[in-house]
């Protein structure tokens, strides 16, 4: 560091502010960055090693690539879903919700980094082994795990482990909340950790459901201290937490479009009540969106169903806000900058600037993910794809590019900024083009496999002739389009993963910015609380999950199927 | 609030619910709904409860049929079906395991096959040809041999 150089030639009063904040950086703030660092390492490291399982699949199932009997395609997979859907956007959303939280709110208290250091060994202990399970043949049963399907006990204790480290993230993160409001009454919470405490309200009460799932049935169950258990009943319990999950990963990658891009375009940010609105009504209405994975399935009625299709469909609502919202925010920046016409801000975005480009496209991906969502929750649509690989096309579009590759671009600044190093205009290149490369791979993959899966290629199945059925043969031409898209989004994620080693220890030393957008309604007015009542938006959401769930629930338990017995069919 | 974004809002609020309304037509009207059997049965029992204890094929009308099918890792039962142009087949299906799914490659026939659970379906066979049928929910390490044909003459 060059702390004593930078002091030194200050006039003294500014000197004593340049201490203060030298201070800040090397003493309290520099634990929280060490902490959000470690999350970033593991959440990085298990993408590479998620997305190399990923190009294994892609290659095997185009029939070029053959897999040993003691790592199966099934094997890969499970490990591919347990480490990209588990692990590296949850200790993402960790270190990236820490960091911003020490931050806006003033640092993390010691109690809350220790916390947060509990939460990560907690997790990578689970991880660990849930994964070994997975390894050595105990556990290939996807990281849906369905009953009656059972693994080895130890797979579901790893999880259990996984969601107590979740567990004590989010009070970690209630906690600081709670004392940032507590000394300073009355004001609302500043926007970042507004996001922040909506996404973990969310994991916290959706993780009940699969928790629940796991210790009161399957782990008892397992252990045959039960000898059968309800199939119907644990699905939907996983599914109110499976789909929630994806709607966190989105709710954190919204929060960087909401807060983290008008500061790199220097553009306001939206209405700072309206994007509260947006945070809660995605809260509120989320959890019952489970449902819709389950719209082919029997032991459900149908208007109970029909009543699911309004509940799914009305999750798009805020995102509907949110695309107003972006667009607003451009032409705002642009007609800042001097654009003239209907369309003349487009060219004032910053196109070069890395940390823009990678969250636009994240941003325009989403009008096709979200245009495939709203077609899933629709019963007669959903009936086409289901289990399909039109799926799996349309949770990577979801996953693998809004919130990936907005993960991507706020790597670009959050790694060096807690790194106490710079993005150089050399490496804002090269993650340009590591945007551009991951981009084009996943677009050839997601809409080959939106195409093919209409066709009726089915999701999570090996390679297969199907005994040389004409059929079967047709999609072959469309896998290979899958393999090639797999084998660029490899190229883009190693470039990602060296972007962020490069980042944290080898860029040159300085500071670089946490960009936060300025409020458009600026700092004068005195804004409205009720956005802040939270107790009453938890309230609200249990009353929706209540709408949503009691009365199939309790078909399901009450009239329900004969239970099933464990069974092992790998 | 401005102007643009009262009518933002106004077409978003359409649109879901013109599509919660097309829906509703298309399920109770149209009786497009998606398969929702509330009938169970015993899933170790599945080989002594009727009627899948004689699992096949029966004509019970004019190019009319009926199939009960049981799913078991990894086949299908009755297997390599075949019917006149022109059939409405009326399957009947559960599973004694685990979890499968059922779909006819360029059909929309598609349905999950839960163990607890009997699923029917009826499908019309409008054209000749040899409809291939998958298990399109994993199953276990032989799920990607689990698929038979229906031949349609």
């Amino acid at each position: 560091m060059t702390n004593q150089q930078t002091i030194e030639g200050i006039p003294q009063t500014e000197k004593g502010h340049v201490k203060d904040r030298l201070k800040k950086f090397m003493g309290v703030q520099r634990k929280d960055a060490t902490l959000a660092k470690a999350y970033m390492i593991v959440s990085f490291v298990s993408l590479l090693l998620g997305a190399l399982l990923g190009l294994v699949q892609g290659l095997n199932r185009a029939g070029l690539f053959e897999l040993p009997y003691w790592f199966n395609y099934y094997q890969v997979l499970t490990s591919h879903g347990l480490l990209l859907v588990l692990i590296f956007t949850s200790f993402f959303m960790i270190g990236y919700f820490y960091a911003g939280i020490s931050n806006t709110l003033d640092g993390l208290s010691n109690g809350v980094r220790k916390l947060g250091w509990s939460a990560f060994w907690t997790k990578i202990a689970g991880a660990l082994l849930a994964v070994s399970q997975v390894l050595i043949g105990e556990a290939t049963v996807l990281y849906t795990f369905y009953p009656p399907m059972a693994a080895s006990v130890w797979f579901y204790l790893g999880l259990t482990l996984i969601v107590l480290g979740i567990w004590q993230s989010c009070f970690g993160v209630f906690i600081s909340a709670a004392k940032w409001r507590k000394a300073n009454k009355g004001q609302r919470l500043p926007i970042l950790a507004f996001f922040a405490v909506g996404g973990f309200v969310l994991l916290f009460f959706s993780s009940l459901f699969v928790a629940a799932e796991v210790l009161f049935m399957i782990i008892p169950w397992t252990l045959g201290w039960v000898e059968t258990i309800n199939v119907m009943v644990a699905r939907t319990l996983f599914w109110a937490f499976g789909h929630t999950l994806v709607n966190i990963w989105y709710l954190t990658a919204v929060s960087a479009w909401y807060v983290i891009t008008p500061k790199i375009i220097d553009g306001p940010r939206f209405s700072d009540t309206l994007t509260r609105v947006v945070v809660v009504l995605l809260v509120v209405l989320n959890i019952p969106g489970g449902f819709h994975h389950q719209i082919v399935d029997p032991g459900i009625s149908e208007p109970i169903k029909y009543m699911h299709v309004y509940m799914s469909l009305v999750i798009g609502f805020p995102s509907l806000m949110t695309a107003y919202a972006m667009f607003y925010i451009f032409e705002k920046s642009g007609r800042k900058k001097g654009a003239k016409g209907l369309f003349g801000w487009f060219k004032k975005l910053p196109w070069k600037d890395a940390r823009f480009l990678a969250l636009f496209i994240a941003m325009a991906s989403f009008i096709v993910g979200g245009a495939g969502g709203i077609a899933q929750t629709m019963h007669q649509l959903n009936q086409v794809v289901h289990n399909s690989l039109w799926v799996v096309g349309h949770f990577h579009v979801t996953l693998g590019m809004t919130a990936a590759m907005t993960f991507f671009g706020v790597s670009y600044w959050l790694i060096p900024h807690i790194s106490g190093r710079q993005l150089t205009p050399k490496m804002n290149r090269f993650a340009w083009w590591t945007t551009i490369v991951w981009a084009i791979g996943i677009s050839i993959m997601s809409l080959v496999m939106h195409y093919v899966g209409l066709l009726g290629a089915p999701r999570r199945t090996a390679f297969t002739e199907y005994m040389g059925n004409a059929t079967a043969s047709s999609w072959d031409p469309y896998l290979l389009l899958i393999a090639g898209g797999a084998t660029i989004m490899t190229i883009g994620i190693i470039m990602q993963v060296y972007t962020v080693f490069h980042l944290m220890f080898r860029a040159p030393k300085g500071e670089e910015e946490f960009p936060i957008g300025e409020a458009e309604e600026g700092n004068a007015i005195k804004l409205p609380y009720w956005t802040e009542r939270w107790s009453v938006w938890i309230l609200l959401m249990w009353a929706t999950i209540a709408m949503a769930y009691v009365v199939p629930l309790v078909e399901m338990m009450i009239n329900g199927a004969p239970g099933s017995p464990p069974q092992r069919t790998w | 609030m401005h102007r643009y974004e009262k009518i933002w809002l106004t077409v978003s609020s359409v649109l879901i619910i013109g599509f919660t309304l097309i829906v509703g037509y298309q399920a109770f009207a149209m009786d497009l709904g998606p398969p929702s059997d509330m009938e169970t049965i015993d899933p170790q029992k599945v080989d002594s409860t009727a009627p899948f204890d004689e699992p096949g094929i029966t004509q019970i009308g004019d190019k009319e049929y009926e199939v009960v099918m049981t799913l078991q890792a990894f086949s299908f039962t009755p297997r390599d079906l075949e019917f006149p142009e022109g059939s409405t087949v009326h399957f009947i299906m559960t599973s004694k395991d685990v979890v499968h799914g059922m779909q006819i490659a360029g059909t929309n026939f598609n349905a999950m096959i839960t163990p607890g659970h009997v699923t029917r379906m009826t499908q019309t066979f409008d054209e000749a040809g040899d409809f291939l049928v998958i298990c399109n929910e994993f199953c276990g390490t032989g799920h990607e041999m689990m698929s038979t044909e229906i031949n349609i003459r």
